[in-house]
């Protein structure tokens, strides 16, 4: 094993073990914070490490497929991102989370391998695995406080939603097999027709999933139940990035059928543009930023869509640094003052500096405004577009708009002047420093990861991940005026509130309504079917034997038993009449004969005994010997 | 070897049965310390275990017994067989740690346990039909014993259902194992000659009259929709180690007679009758997976996911016989998926009753409706639960993911209409969600107050359980390098 093999594996276990350590020890309580944060400083060297040295490792695994994981140019980008990202966290979680610390670092611990598992997945089998496990971990993080149950409800729907959509990985799994091309990833595009369209439509579900994209949308409302830094993580740097990342991990396979790169572009857009308004309807923070996460995401998936992979592949770092800084803020601000409600941020921003300063580039980079991260990336993704499709180019133009009007109307609210906000209850009133320091890095991020997308950069990614590098000027420039008048426009006029989009399009309860409310009527009633119907049948059944063996028993005390004892009056009868002619031996000997007939009557009566188990085995014996008289024959003739 | 392996506890049970002056620390003992060597044993037998060439056997053993009839004492193990072993001494060692504490009658019970250990062990490495009968229905007359004897609620009903059940479905199995002795020349009973020349092959209306007797005795005790009523009342009813015992390795026989006896011997009416196997399978799946949905006794639905879970296996089996082109590998990762859904079936549900038994021993109920909020009292239960449920929905990192997996692998690959069973593990999913949420989560309420935490002894029986399970969802190739050839071999002999 090399040092980069080594490196690559000990970056998965160490946080995988330490994790479940942690989450299952009872007294590390105190210990678990630093112990989790050395255990991400370590891995995020280790991840470094590996993203040098671009390793490859495969050991045999389930039949027909190996557990094969490669930093390859791609990984060697996400993988750091992934472990920075966790790293910051981490630190500001060591602040934050006052109570059930170990279970909490162990689960995120757990989670960031799983993360990093999926991120250097080259394999079918280490795919769904890990990428299932960062769905377990979430459950249990969503629905970390879990006295309150709406936020185990949330958990629960973040979990069974995404794994509606995993089922994917499941079939295409079965369309690798069949397709003859293996269940390495980057084989999957030479796997032979019609099984390479579902390999694609597997994996095109399972990403929306993760991504939550239309339709699967909603789950990330719910998993803001979750604590802040879970939000910090697992819905800007993993688990929400992972499904934009897998998609731009298979675009080769999307090109190939021709079909879901298409497909991918238009649901990511009209995602993007959707989702944009619904983050303008939210009246929560955090409301607002995880509707604006999924339209980022959006962006991600156009494209995976149009081959724009470098330029999807910068804007997922460069919104991973934005929005875990944003999250991040946002729950420092809901700790000190116990509310995430926007009217009730008035002017937070003031009130803690430097939270505000660095919150505010944040909301800038997702804006749009020049020369911020997100503004090149994000024109990076819209060059692609344009070259596909101007209808494409023109709604992505739409959504980036959105982007501007609800950073704006975040931006506007927590710097507005007025009566300074009070802490509710539950507040703790402080921001402590090692909430304060994260945001700093993640500030600088966020600022100048854009560079990725601009030259000199943008094309030396290009050449590495596939995708083109040219980002026009007057692209540039048309995206950085737009989002310049957007906010200039929001100074003057107040953000537009589209109350249709305030309950998330509707999404989850359409979705109760047309498969959960189904699946539970399906449920009551073949569970009533199973015991009214079929059980009662079984039974119906089994009683019938015995009402056939009283009535044979009553056909026996009836019909045979006063034959016999006719029989044996009779012979009585000729007993005593022959004992009057013939002497006491002959007699005796009459006697004795009608006394067994007597016996015999009472032994052909005694089976009869109306206990079915015994008929049971009567049957049995009979069968038995049945079947010795039939193997003797069969043995002799 | 084999013979040492499933006489010892017999005897072992004899003894106990026998000698009404062993007190009831003793016998408790003897139980552990017979499971214990069991487990060594067949620790020594897998160490030692060499894949044996097709239709062959490891630690053979064979002597004369019924001459007459063609029926020897023959014993040997394979790759089929010898993971079930270990997996029945795992889950026997399990229910012996949990029951140590037990006072009900100590003796009579572990005479009961051990007689069942010894007869479960011989149907796993029976080579003879008849020898396979005879310990497949004294399992049914022990666990009649355990249910009848030690359960709760409606018990001797519930036994005495069981027994009529799955006795009655033993006899149509009987019948199968007639009609291949019938048609076999010369006439035998011996397993590996009857693989060998597949006697009814080439006669399509015996083979499959055969395989339909067979097939209803295999279903009745695995159990497959519609045969699956005696299951949920068994189990919401028997003790919790009864109930482990009986999802755990008493399924399994019947699963096992489809790879050891259906498939390899009734080749050619497998193929005839493969989708109506696989239909049976589907159905299994979604039927046990939404009445399981339905359940508010936690005890009745872990019962309902045995269902689904078997179905999992059928269905995976069912698809071996459908023989496409180039398709013998995806075949291969079929039976290897539903060999691995046995083992790890076994581990995580006997985990999950006997779990689901602290329960009973604490509040009396299984109800889920009577619970709220238990992980506040009980967090290590709380824990284990969850783990459990985890594993049991098929969840990465434990061994039925490695299972489901290589199931759905191989049989979407083979026919690809059975992905509609991929419900199954969404459904699974969310019934086991929801009983965690509605019994573990939540203000601490109901029957939940003053609930004890686990003792060691409900401890220590549980985590190795799940530890296998672990075990084996990391590092598959631990079962896989015995399992794989097997399977390989089981795919050949059913595509001749």
């Amino acid at each position: 094993m090399t040092g980069g093999q080594a490196a690559l594996l000990a970056m998965v276990v160490l946080p995988a073990v330490v994790g479940a350590g942690l989450s299952l020890s009872r007294r590390a309580e105190a210990a678990s914070a630093p112990i989790a944060v050395a255990t991400a400083v370590l891995t995020t060297a280790l991840g470094v490490v590996a993203a040098l040295a671009r390793p490859t490792l495969a050991v045999p695994f389930v039949a027909g497929a190996e557990f094969a994981l490669e930093v390859d140019a791609l990984a060697a980008l996400i993988v750091p991102m992934v472990t920075t990202v966790t790293l910051l966290v981490l630190v500001f979680a060591a602040g934050n989370i006052r109570s059930s610390r170990a279970r909490f670092h162990g689960l995120m611990l757990v989670f960031a391998a799983a993360a990093l598992t999926t991120a250097a997945a080259a394999s079918l089998p280490a795919l769904l695995f890990a990428w299932e496990i960062m769905g377990a971990t979430s459950y249990a993080l969503i629905g970390f406080w879990w006295r309150e149950p709406h936020r185990v409800s949330a958990g629960l729907t973040a979990f069974i939603t995404t794994r509606t959509a995993d089922l994917g990985l499941y079939v295409a799994a079965g369309a690798a097999l069949a397709g003859g091309a293996g269940m390495a990833l980057a084989d999957l595009p030479d796997a032979a027709a019609p099984w390479r369209d579902v390999l694609a439509a597997g994996i095109l579900v399972a990403a929306l999933g993760k991504a939550a994209q239309l339709p699967f949308s909603f789950w990330l409302s719910g998993a803001m139940n979750g604590p802040s830094p879970v939000s910090a993580l697992l819905h800007s740097a993993a688990m929400v990035a992972m499904g934009g990342y897998l998609l731009l991990r298979m675009q080769p396979l999307l090109a190939a059928t021709g079909w879901a790169g298409p497909a991918a572009a238009w649901i990511g857009v009209v995602t993007a543009v959707l989702l944009g308004a619904v983050a303008l309807a939210q009246r929560e923070l955090k409301q607002l930023l995880a509707a604006s996460t999924v339209a980022q995401m959006g962006f991600v998936v156009l494209a995976a869509g149009v081959g724009a992979v470098s330029g999807g592949t910068a804007h997922l770092v460069a919104h991973a640094a934005t929005k875990a800084l944003l999250f991040l803020a946002a729950g420092a601000w809901l700790s000190a003052l116990g509310t995430e409600k926007l009217h009730r941020l008035r002017g937070v921003a003031r009130r803690w500096r430097l939270v505000g300063v660095t919150a505010t580039v944040g909301a800038l980079a997702l804006a749009g405004i020049a020369p911020l991260s997100l503004w090149a990336t994000k024109d990076a993704v819209l060059a692609g577009a344009l070259e596909a499709s101007p209808w494409l180019y023109a709604a992505g133009l739409l959504a980036a708009a959105l982007s501007a009007a609800y950073a704006g109307k975040a931006l506007w609210t927590v710097w507005r002047r007025g009566v300074p906000v009070q802490a509710q209850q539950g507040g703790t009133g402080k921001v402590g420093v090692l909430e304060q320091a994260p945001l700093v890095v993640l500030a600088v991020g966020a600022a100048v990861l854009g560079v990725l997308a601009l030259p000199p950069l943008g094309p030396v990614l290009a050449e590495a991940l596939g995708g083109h590098g040219g980002v026009s000027p007057l692209g540039l420039l048309v995206s950085a005026g737009l989002a310049l008048a957007v906010l200039l426009a929001l100074l003057h006029w107040r953000a537009p509130e589209p109350g249709w989009a305030l309950h998330w399009l509707g999404l989850e309860a359409a979705a109760h309504a047309v498969v959960v409310r189904p699946a539970f009527t399906v449920a009551h009633a073949l569970a009533r079917f199973d015991d009214h119907v079929l059980d009662r049948a079984v039974h119906a059944v089994a009683g019938a034997v015995p009402r056939i063996a009283r009535a044979a028993a009553q056909v026996d005390d009836r019909v045979l038993d006063p034959g016999i004892e006719t029989t044996a009056a009779a012979a009585e009868a000729t007993g005593r009449a022959a004992a009057q002619i013939d002497d006491a031996g002959i007699d005796a000997t009459v006697e004795g004969v009608a006394a067994r007939i007597r016996r015999l009557g009472q032994l052909a009566r005694a089976p009869q005994t109306g206990a079915i188990h015994q008929y049971l085995f009567q049957a049995v014996a009979v069968l038995a010997i049945g079947v010795a008289a039939y193997s003797v024959y069969a043995v002799m003739g | 070897m084999l013979s040492t392996i499933v006489f010892l506890p017999l005897a072992a049970a004899a003894v106990l049965a026998a000698v009404p002056a062993i007190r009831p620390a003793a016998a408790r003992w003897i139980w552990v310390t017979v499971s214990v060597a069991e487990l060594v044993l067949i620790g020594v037998l897998w160490a030692n275990y060499e894949t044996p060439g097709a239709n062959e056997l490891a630690f053979e053993e064979q002597m004369p017994w019924i001459p007459g009839v063609g029926s020897s004492y023959h014993v040997g193990v394979d790759g089929l067989s010898l993971p079930l072993l270990a997996m029945t001494a795992v889950v026997f060692l399990a229910c012996a740690v949990y029951a140590f504490r037990d006072n009900d009658r100590p003796r009579a019970q572990a005479a009961l346990f051990l007689f069942l250990q010894g007869v479960s062990l011989g149907v796993f490495v029976a080579a003879d039909l008849i020898l396979f009968f005879v310990f497949f229905d004294l399992s049914i007359v022990g666990m009649y014993f355990v249910i009848a004897g030690w359960g709760h609620g409606s018990s001797a009903r519930s036994a005495l259902k069981f027994f009529l059940y799955t006795f009655l479905g033993s006899l149509s199995l009987l019948l199968g194992f007639i009609g291949l002795y019938v048609a076999s020349t010369p006439h035998t009973f011996d397993i590996p000659e009857l693989v060998a020349a597949t006697p009814l092959d080439g006669n399509p209306l015996a083979g499959g009259l055969v395989l339909a007797a067979i097939l209803v005795g295999l279903a009745v005790k695995t159990p497959t929709v519609p045969f699956h009523t005696w299951l949920p009342p068994a189990h919401t009813d028997a003790p919790a180690t009864g109930s482990a015992v009986l999802a755990a390795v008493l399924l399994k026989m019947g699963t096992y007679g489809f790879v050891r006896i259906a498939m390899p011997m009734l080749p050619e009416a497998w193929r005839a009758w493969a989708w109506v196997i696989v239909a049976v399978g589907v159905v299994s799946v979604l039927y046990g997976a939404f009445v399981a949905l339905a359940q508010t006794n936690l005890k009745r639905m872990i019962a309902y996911t045995s269902v689904n879970h078997m179905g999992y296996i059928v269905l995976a089996l069912g698809a071996v016989g459908l023989v496409v082109d180039d398709a013998a590998q995806a075949r291969s990762v079929a039976v290897t998926g539903a060999v691995t859904q046995m083992v790890s079936h076994g581990l995580i549900t006997a985990a999950l009753f006997l779990l689901a038994g602290v329960m009973q021993k604490r509040a009396g109920t299984y109800d889920m409706g009577s619970y709220g909020g238990l992980a506040g009292p009980a967090p290590r239960y709380a824990a284990l639960f969850a783990i459990g449920a985890f594993a049991s929905l098929g969840l990465p990192g434990f061994s039925g993911f490695i299972a489901e997996f290589q199931i759905f692998a191989g049989s979407v690959a083979v026919a690809p209409v059975t992905a509609i069973a991929l419900l199954g593990i969404l459904v699974t999913a969310a019934l086991f969600l929801r009983a965690l949420q509605r019994v573990f989560t939540g203000p601490t309420e109901g029957r939940s107050a003053g609930f004890a935490d686990v003792r060691a002894e409900e401890l220590w029986s549980v985590v190795p359980l799940l530890g296998l399970s672990v075990l084996i969802g990391v590092l598959p190739r631990v079962l896989l390098d015995v399992l794989g050839p097997a399977s390989a071999a089981l795919v050949g002999l059913v595509g001749r």
